[in-house]
């Protein structure tokens, strides 16, 4: 088990490296002057000559690379085009409305994908399994960015039950004092029992985090269902079942902790989507997070904001895999 | 003539196995369901530009005194902020998505194809190379690796289907290695390798022709995920550029007037919704009938 976390990690921080070789090629090799790129469109000639040797551009390509990791191991994402600003700062800034946003969607997504996926699979080819495997491939062919156009038209628009966007609105935001501690809005209603703003918060996540949702619901369906059906074809099932086991119990708790591998996958790779799917969305909802600001940085052509968000995505991914792989080999049988 | 049977007798089984396939694919309703829509998508793509009742509002065009019309007898979808016909442009950008999902699929497979076999046939240390290359590509969240490259390539649909093919290839490099893998282990395989075949012609004239339908299938499921992938960049303002019909860019500019013109945006996201569910579905059948572990007869 040990060695295996160690191998595992050190295979985790071979990836993280080759990612950030794959970052430093898109900013270096994809545009023809990356230093004209990084500064943009209005710069100044010696403002693109600051950025060549801000950017090592004059040095041999190892030492800017050296450089560039070096700068990064610091946390050092150069400064947004936009706003003048540390990247990093901003990310540190925009993140916690977005792993919020992120958390609740991959909840959301997991609570409604994981029983759909066990029905379909105990009701295989009855039109129970037949919905469902269609409502699975509903959810994955909608474009998150309509989805989101479109609740907002009924619940808000029409229906007027549910907020456009934002975190808050706006007569709390004037009449009460947002806490501020952790960064995280509803731990911070949660910690100060400011339970007026948490009502408030909880009801303008309704909309994003369904929509972001979306997605992985039907990835986690599909998951499910496929990965139960394959344990169900197992022997020790059909012994289980001839002992005269409870149907139920067969199927919560004999098959569905044998799948555990799949499920923990799952629950990761929709945490990849949702984190995917704010960028899309955020901007819609004018949530005040990292997709929001990606959005708004693509539009601008700001660079550095683009890159550090892409480097920050993709760590927190294999970081968050190498866990899941971590996590899955806890089950004796995986182990080697 | 001689010839020409034997080449029969050695294509015959496919041919049994292709008819099997049709009728499974005429007795599974849905799939046969996606197929037409997807042949009437076709269609429509072809030719757009003859059916599309104000073809001159499909690019430039402007009538100002026609902006925002609901839908009604003269505007079946209604109009835009520029008084251009959204059922016409909406129809044209059939074209433009099945387009760039067809080049940009095709483009991965230029690049996975070759790759997975060249991995798969010689091993070793090659093998280990690209395949831990592959690994670091898929190591990225979905769609975040096409945004970052089409964002340095800078926005136009060309880079856009470049920046989708650059991450998407390792799919098919991981398919074909595997299949290569096996392949490299059968007698045909052997038997080139023992009269001295070169490698590279083992592996374009033996190994990757014999590993292709696999790949087709699974390019064919794709087709949906890259529309849905290219409508999201459009959708940022990564992809396509105004005035192109492109559904995803119709959505993006639809959001300044949605409140008030719900046309606008329903019927841009309607069309890229049914079209990726019709590639969906018939991926989703596709599978179950060619995997003889799922399919039922």
């Amino acid at each position: 088990m040990g060695s295996f976390v160690i191998r595992r990690i050190l295979l985790g921080i071979l990836v993280l490296f080759g990612v950030i070789v794959i970052t430093f090629t898109i900013t270096r090799v994809v545009p023809s002057d990356p230093a004209a790129q990084w500064v943009g469109p209005k710069a100044t000639p010696e403002q693109i000559e600051a950025a060549r040797i801000e950017l090592g551009l004059d040095k041999p390509v190892y030492v800017q690379f050296q450089k560039y990791v070096a700068g990064l191991l610091k946390g050092d994402l150069g400064r947004s085009l936009r706003t003048h600003q540390p990247v990093s700062r901003e990310l540190k800034n925009y993140l916690p409305a977005t792993i919020e946003l992120v958390l609740v969607s991959t909840i959301i997504a997991s609570l409604i994908g994981l029983p759909l996926g066990v029905l379909s699979a105990k009701r295989k080819d009855e039109w129970v399994d037949h919905f469902c495997r269609f409502f699975s491939v509903g959810v994955v062919s909608l474009p998150t960015f309509w989805l989101a156009l479109f609740l907002q038209l009924i619940f808000y628009r029409i229906l007027g039950i549910l907020p456009m966007g934002d975190q808050l609105s706006m007569d709390i935001k004037l009449l009460y004092d947002i806490p501020k501690i952790t960064g995280f809005l509803i731990i911070d209603c949660l910690i100060t029992g400011n339970f007026v703003i948490l009502k408030d918060a909880l009801v303008h996540m309704i909309l994003p985090g369904i929509t972001i949702a979306a997605y992985p619901i039907g990835l986690v369906a599909r998951m499910t269902r496929s990965a139960l059906l394959e344990i169900l074809g197992e022997e020790y099932i059909r012994a289980a079942r001839s002992y005269g086991l409870p149907e139920r119990m067969v199927l919560w708790s004999y098959a569905l902790k044998n799948s555990l591998g799949p499920t923990v996958t799952v629950v990761t790779l929709s945490i990849g989507y949702t984190l995917v799917n704010t960028f899309l969305v955020e901007a819609i909802y004018s949530w005040p997070g990292i997709g929001n600001y990606v959005a708004t940085a693509v539009i601008s052509l700001d660079y550095p904001a683009i890159m550090g968000v892409t480097i920050f995505s993709a760590c927190a991914y294999v970081v968050l895999n190498m866990i899941a792989d971590i996590i899955i080999a806890l089950d004796p049988r995986v182990r080697v | 003539m001689n010839k020409l049977s034997s080449l029969y007798k050695s294509i015959k089984p496919r041919i049994k196995e292709l008819k099997l396939s049709l009728y499974l694919l005429k007795r599974n309703k849905l799939t046969y369901f996606a197929l037409v829509v997807i042949a009437m998508l076709v269609l429509i793509a072809v030719f757009a530009p003859y059916i599309a009742p104000f073809p001159s509002h499909i690019y430039g065009s402007t009538n100002p005194e026609d902006s925002l019309l609901p839908p009604g007898s003269k505007y079946f979808f209604g109009t835009d902020e520029l008084g251009r016909d959204i059922f016409s442009r909406v129809l044209y950008g059939t074209r433009i998505s099945l387009q760039t999902a067809l080049l940009t699929v095709a483009l991965a497979l230029l690049i996975g194809v070759p790759l997975g076999a060249i991995a798969g046939t010689l091993g070793g240390f090659i093998d280990e190379a690209i395949m831990r290359v592959t690994d670091i590509f898929l190591s990225f969240p979905p769609l975040l690796l096409a945004i970052a490259i089409a964002a340095f390539l800078g926005p136009s649909l060309t880079n856009a289907m470049l920046a989708i093919a650059i991450s998407w290839w390792p799919w098919y490099t991981r398919l074909v290695r595997g299949q290569a893998v096996s392949l490299r282990e059968r007698q045909f395989v052997k038997a080139a390798r023992a009269i001295g075949t070169p490698p590279l012609r083992i592996i374009f004239g033996h190994i990757v022709p014999n590993c292709i339908a696999p790949v087709i299938v699974q390019a064919s499921m794709d087709l949906g995920g890259v529309i849905l992938t290219a409508s999201a960049l459009s959708f940022l303002g990564l992809g396509a550029q105004p005035p192109t019909p492109e559904w995803g860019l119709m959505v993006s500019t639809s959001r300044t007037y949605f409140l008030n013109g719900w046309w606008y945006s329903i019927f841009p996201g309607l069309a890229i919704f049914f079209t990726v569910l019709a590639f969906n579905l018939l991926g989703d059948g596709l599978r179950e009938i060619l995997d003889p572990k799922t399919r039922q007869y």
